[in-house]
């Protein structure tokens, strides 16, 4: 199984993504955003977190546009997995790979701590290791962090199960609690809390190391 | 050519940069701020012949997310003041 995952000037996660992956069985290739194809076999793409292009105009709004993007964009309509955290879930929403966009945190401020989340559903390949309605501790860290999407986008995230995590304790004001959302073929996740910041005792707790392993089980049953 | 974008929050969108000044106003006695919305303005120097579609297919694909944003654009040749 490979993982590529993407680096733009000013991800700071990128490396953690990558032992998340690794951990999981991955082989981890980094891709330099100016590339303009991904690497040849690529099982998932990871899209990091961090401050791409120092969040100038809208966070994860010029990442977008880079070359690299736009070969993501094909890998996932051809049903490729995509993992999004953070930053790379702003740059998900920014690309339209996912619906809604990721605002200024309603309390203004930035908020960075461990954060008690919901698994909304355990239907997709990035939850399926966790139980529908788990308790898990995940950290959070970010500005930008408050996921809006209309009235109809909220009525078919709900219809369709596609709502993948919760906060316990809203820290940004995200409408309905979201965290985590998925795309219509249930292979693309987008979410602010940082999984690869919790796979290891050393990090205060290992909940996120489900969902790379999740992903790995997945990919060998498919 | 030059262009003027402004892109500001749609209305109905919740604006908590626009909400901490009306609130920094307010606490420092200014009364009567009904409401601050916070935006930002983006200036283009044009080459000649740019055309307003051309600017508007920049704003939708980039200067703004349309999904929260809008954008209004205003041109003008360089010397003649905005």
């Amino acid at each position: 199984m490979k993982a590529a995952v993407l680096v733009f000037p000013g991800s700071n996660c990128d490396r953690d993504l990558a032992v998340g992956f690794r951990q999981a069985g991955f082989e981890v290739e980094m891709v330099w955003h100016k590339e303009t194809a991904l690497p040849a076999g690529i099982d998932v793409v990871g899209v990091p977190g961090g401050f791409s292009y120092g969040d100038y105009l809208r966070c994860g709004a010029i990442a977008a546009q880079s070359p690299i993007m736009a070969a993501v964009m094909a890998f996932a309509g051809k049903g490729g997995h995509v993992l999004g955290v953070c930053n790379g879930f702003q740059v998900l929403c920014e690309t339209r790979i996912l619906p809604g966009v990721l605002m200024r945190n309603s309390g203004i401020k930035f908020v960075c701590r461990p954060e008690q989340l919901v698994v909304a559903t355990a239907s997709s390949p990035f939850t399926e290791a966790y139980g529908a309605g788990d308790e898990i501790t995940v950290p959070v860290a970010h500005h930008d962090g408050n996921y809006q999407i209309d009235d109809a986008g909220l009525d078919a995230l709900r219809s369709e199960d596609r709502i993948a995590f919760t906060y316990g304790d809203n820290p940004n004001g995200s409408r309905a609690d979201i965290a985590g959302v998925l795309s219509a073929n249930r292979r693309v996740l987008g979410m602010m809390p940082h999984p690869e910041r919790a796979v290891d005792a050393a990090h205060g707790g290992t909940d996120g190391a489900a969902l790379f392993s999740s992903l790995a089980g997945a990919l060998v049953a498919a | 050519m030059k262009a003027v974008v402004t892109v500001m929050l749609k209305q109905g969108v919740l604006d908590p940069q626009g909400a901490a000044v009306q609130s920094a106003l307010g606490s420092m006695g200014f009364d009567g701020v009904s409401g601050v919305r916070q935006g930002k303005v983006i200036e283009l120097e044009l080459a000649d012949g740019t055309s307003e579609a051309q600017v508007n297919e920049m704003c939708e694909k980039l200067l703004a997310n349309t999904v929260i944003e809008s954008y209004r654009v205003e041109m003008s040749a360089v010397g003649e003041s905005a």
